[in-house]
Formats: structure tokens, C-alpha cells, sequence
């Protein structure tokens, strides 16, 4: 390693030094059980204290959907967002981890997306009549359900992992516009689906009753999201080395 | 390495019809006429031949069958010079690889997106278009085409090194294809401001995409090219 030329170079190769896998694999084999017992933990008293939350006066206990939907919602663009800083660090530090993090995080945001839109529609039945409605908001959701099933069809379709990662990582900058399009259509343009009622300026339109549940799942499925991902990318190492081992043994 | 102005516009056009000569030889164009008609008379035994009917829904059928056409073009956009090795000479030329891409890119919207929309009144006819309706529609189509077309070269420069083909690219594509349609049908209407972001998106797009093709399309080998051309020129 390099000897760090001033205060940023140093910031950059402690950074870095994560870039050799070896050194991720000990940190995450530290972090793996950890970061799952934290993550069940939280979820568990998440859902235990949403299983308390009172009735809503007009939608009675449907509202408990929302306690899935919402944070499911927030991981969706927040894993998409990780997925696209990933690739800009992999694009501009040529950094192999990021690569591999971004690939890795991809499937789970599709599955949170993939929820988001399920219990939308369960919720959205009975409240709005209706399982689905071309709405400014829903149909940006869908969207990028659509830019995560063609991030992960890119990967599987390009044999060549250094074009995989280049192409994908670009795919994944330019569907970065759909991001600021989900988190705006409610203001925009007026449709079905409520405005934002937590994450805006003025203090949240909620009761604290309902808000604290909420944000326990929320947090719950950031740390499900870690884990994942850790053991996501501890697997893709250890195929990684289990192909070269075998490649090893028959060239012997 | 930089060439002067009027040598690169003089290999751009040269590039640019090269292009259309390629296009127009191979039959591509009329194929994908042939498609966007067939799209458009297959559409009314889908729905129903209701004139009425028709003509409410003719807008939006329009768009589709536009888009689809789109598609399918974009296969013929890289994929045979990719065959031929012909491709890796876009990189050897003495101007900017991103200036070249976008003339091969406008290349392919004289030849083959153009034809599409002088086509698009006579479809129009086959639907029952109302005669008001066709110039807001047209217009909408003129100021989102070139969006679609570039938006459409990246789409084909992320599936060219893949397996998945015409698929894949319309899966790639689908996502940044749908702002664009759901503005182009704010735009019937014959409001002006649906026009304006449409051109916008179209100019944005015909900026940006190229350097993002170039840095998927340029082969590994060549990364190093016109940096070490410098070196030389200063011993």
C-alpha cells in the first residue's frame, strides 16, 4: 500500500484497504452474526410494538399494512441510491467491492420494491376500491421495479465481468433519475396517493403513537438490508475462491 | 490529436451517412416500416374496429407502435459493425469517440426514425386520427425522437457485449422510455409546456448519452490510446 501523501490520501486508503477482499472477509465474518442478531432483534420488537399500535379511527386495523409499506418504500430508493453511489465509487476508484456491493444489494432492493408494491395494492383494495391505479407515484414504483429487473438481467447477460461491471454500474447512474421522480410525484403532480407525512420539512404529520413503530421496522430493515448484504457478498467471495481452487486442481 | 472544426464535421457527416447508406441497403428501413404497419392494422382487430373508439385511443396506439418500431431498429445500430470489426475503428479516428458515436447516432435518426414519423400520418388515417389531433401529436413525436433515439443507443450499447439481444435492450430500455411516452400524451392537447420539457429531454439526452456509451463501448485495450498519442507528440 501506498504511503498516504496528506490527510485525504489517508482517509482514502483506510477506505481502500476494504478493496482487498481478504481484508472484507475479517471484518465481515466479525460483523455477520452480529449484525443479523441486531437486525431480528429490532424487527421483533418492531412488529411487536405494531401488533399494540391502536386502530385507526377510519381505516381500523388496515392500517397496520402501512408499517410494512412505508419502510419497505424507504428501503427501495434507499437501496437504489446504494446501489448507484456504489457504482460511482466503482467507476471512479475502480474500487472491485463496490462492484461487488452493488450487485449484491440489487436483488434485495427488487424484493423490497417487490413488497412495497404488494402491500400497496393489498391496502389500496379495500381503502381506494382498487388493486392498482395508473397514479403518478404508483407508476414510478413500478419503474423502478422495471430498472431493478434490468440491472440484474444486464449482470446475468454479460459473460465478461469487467464489461458487466462497467455496463451495469452505468445502467444503474442513468436510472438514478427515477429516484428524485418517486420522492416528488406526490408533490407534482396531484394524484391518488398521499403526500409525504414524515420525511418534510415541518414536523411529522403523525401521532407518535403510530411514528415510533414505524420507524423501529424501518429500522429493522436497514439492518436486515446490512446483513443481507453481507452475507450476499460473503457468498459471491467464497464462490469466487471456490471456482479458482477447482481451476487450481485441474491444472494440476 | 484534435482535429479543426470542418475536419470533424467533415468525418462526422461522413460517418452519418455512411449510415444511412447501410440502412437503406440492407432494407432495414422499409423493413421497419413494414413492422409499424403491421403493429398499426394489427391493433384495430385487438380492440375492436369501432371508428369512435379508434379515434380516442388512436394517440396512445400511435405512441406504442412508434416505440416498438424503435426497439427493433436499434439491433441494426451497432450490432453489424460490432460483427465486421468495423467498430473499433470509431475509436481510431482523429476526433473525440463520444463525437462520433452521437453522428452515427444522428445517422440513425435520418435513416431510419424520420421515415417513422412521415409514416405516422398515413397510420394516423389507418386509426381514424382526427385531423386536429395529428399536428400536436406529430409535433410531441418530433421534440421526443431524438430522446428516444439516443436514450435508444445506450440501450444498445449496455446489450451489445450480452447475450440477451432485442429482450434485454427493451427491458433496459422500458424505464427511461416511459416518462417520455406519458409526457408525449400530455402534449395532445396541443399545450405548449409538455413540447418544451419533451425537447428538453431530447437535448439532454443527445449531450449526455454519448459519454455514457463510450464508457461502456470502449474496448479495454484502448483505454490507454489517445493519452500515450500525446506522449509521442511531445518527444
Amino acid at each position: 500500500m501506498n504511503k498516504p501523501i496528506n490527510k485525504t490520501g489517508q482517509i482514502f486508503n483506510r477506505f481502500e484497504a476494504y478493496a482487498n477482499p481478504m481484508r472484507f472477509m475479517a471484518l465481515a465474518q466479525h460483523l455477520h452474526f452480529w449484525v443479523w442478531a441486531a437486525a431480528l432483534a429490532l424487527l421483533a420488537w418492531g412488529f411487536y410494538q405494531v401488533a399494540h399500535v391502536p386502530p385507526d379511527y377510519q381505516q381500523g386495523s388496515l392500517v397496520r399494512i402501512l408499517f410494512v409499506h412505508v419502510p419497505a418504500a424507504w428501503m427501495a430508493m434507499f437501496i437504489y441510491s446504494f446501489i448507484c453511489a456504489a457504482s460511482l465509487i466503482g467507476l471512479i476508484l475502480h474500487h472491485p467491492l463496490a462492484y461487488l456491493a452493488a450487485r449484491a444489494a440489487a436483488p434485495i432492493g427488487a424484493v423490497f420494491t417487490l413488497i412495497m408494491l404488494l402491500t400497496g395494492a393489498l391496502w389500496g383494495q379495500p381503502t381506494w376500491g382498487v388493486w392498482w391505479v395508473w397514479d403518478a407515484r404508483l407508476t414510478s414504483a413500478l419503474v423502478l421495479l422495471f430498472i431493478y429487473a434490468g440491472y440484474m438481467a444486464l449482470w446475468y447477460a454479460i459473460e465478461d465481468d469487467t464489461q458487466a461491471t462497467k455496463a451495469t454500474a452505468i445502467l444503474a447512474i442513468a436510472g438514478f433519475i427515477n429516484i428524485p421522480i418517486i420522492k416528488f410525484s406526490v408533490d407534482w403532480w396531484n394524484t391518488l396517493h398521499q403526500p409525504a407525512s414524515i420525511m418534510r420539512l415541518s414536523s411529522p404529520a403523525l401521532d407518535v403513537a403510530f411514528l415510533y413503530p414505524l420507524l423501529w421496522v424501518a429500522a429493522g430493515f436497514t439492518l436486515l438490508f446490512v446483513a443481507l448484504l453481507l452475507t450476499r457478498m460473503q457468498t459471491y467471495i467464497w464462490q469466487q475462491k471456490y471456482k479458482m481452487q477447482k481451476l487450481k486442481q485441474q491444472w494440476k | 490529436m484534435h482535429a479543426s472544426f470542418t475536419t470533424t464535421l467533415k468525418i462526422g457527416s461522413a460517418l452519418a451517412h455512411q449510415h444511412i447508406k447501410t440502412s437503406w441497403r440492407g432494407g432495414y428501413i422499409l423493413l421497419s416500416l413494414g413492422f409499424l404497419f403491421i403493429a398499426i392494422i394489427l391493433l384495430p382487430f385487438g380492440v375492436g374496429a369501432e371508428l369512435l373508439l379508434l379515434q380516442k385511443i388512436a394517440p396512445g396506439l400511435l405512441w406504442v407502435a412508434l416505440l416498438m418500431t424503435l426497439l427493433l431498429s436499434l439491433e441494426h445500430l451497432f450490432q453489424s459493425d460490432k460483427e465486421d470489426g468495423s467498430f473499433d475503428q470509431l475509436f481510431l479516428l482523429p476526433i473525440a469517440p463520444e463525437l462520433a458515436i452521437a453522428a452515427k447516432l444522428v445517422g440513425h435518426f435520418i435513416a431510419m426514425i424520420v421515415p417513422l414519423l412521415i409514416a405516422i400520418p398515413l397510420a394516423g388515417v389507418l386509426l381514424n386520427l382526427a385531423p386536429a389531433q395529428l399536428p400536436p401529436l406529430w409535433l410531441a413525436m418530433l421534440a421526443g425522437a431524438p430522446a428516444l433515439t439516443f436514450l435508444g443507443g445506450l440501450g444498445a450499447a449496455l446489450s451489445l457485449t450480452s447475450k440477451g439481444g432485442a429482450l434485454l435492450t427493451t427491458l433496459l430500455l422500458m424505464p427511461f422510455y416511459v416518462p417520455i411516452i406519458i409526457i408525449g400524451v400530455f402534449a395532445e392537447g396541443g399545450d405548449p409546456i409538455p413540447l418544451l420539457i419533451l425537447a428538453s429531454i431530447s437535448l439532454a439526452a443527445c449531450l449526455l448519452t454519448p459519454f455514457a456509451m463510450i464508457a461502456v463501448l470502449r474496448p479495454p485495450l484502448l483505454h490507454g490510446v489517445a493519452y500515450k498519442d500525446k506522449e509521442n507528440e511531445n518527444e
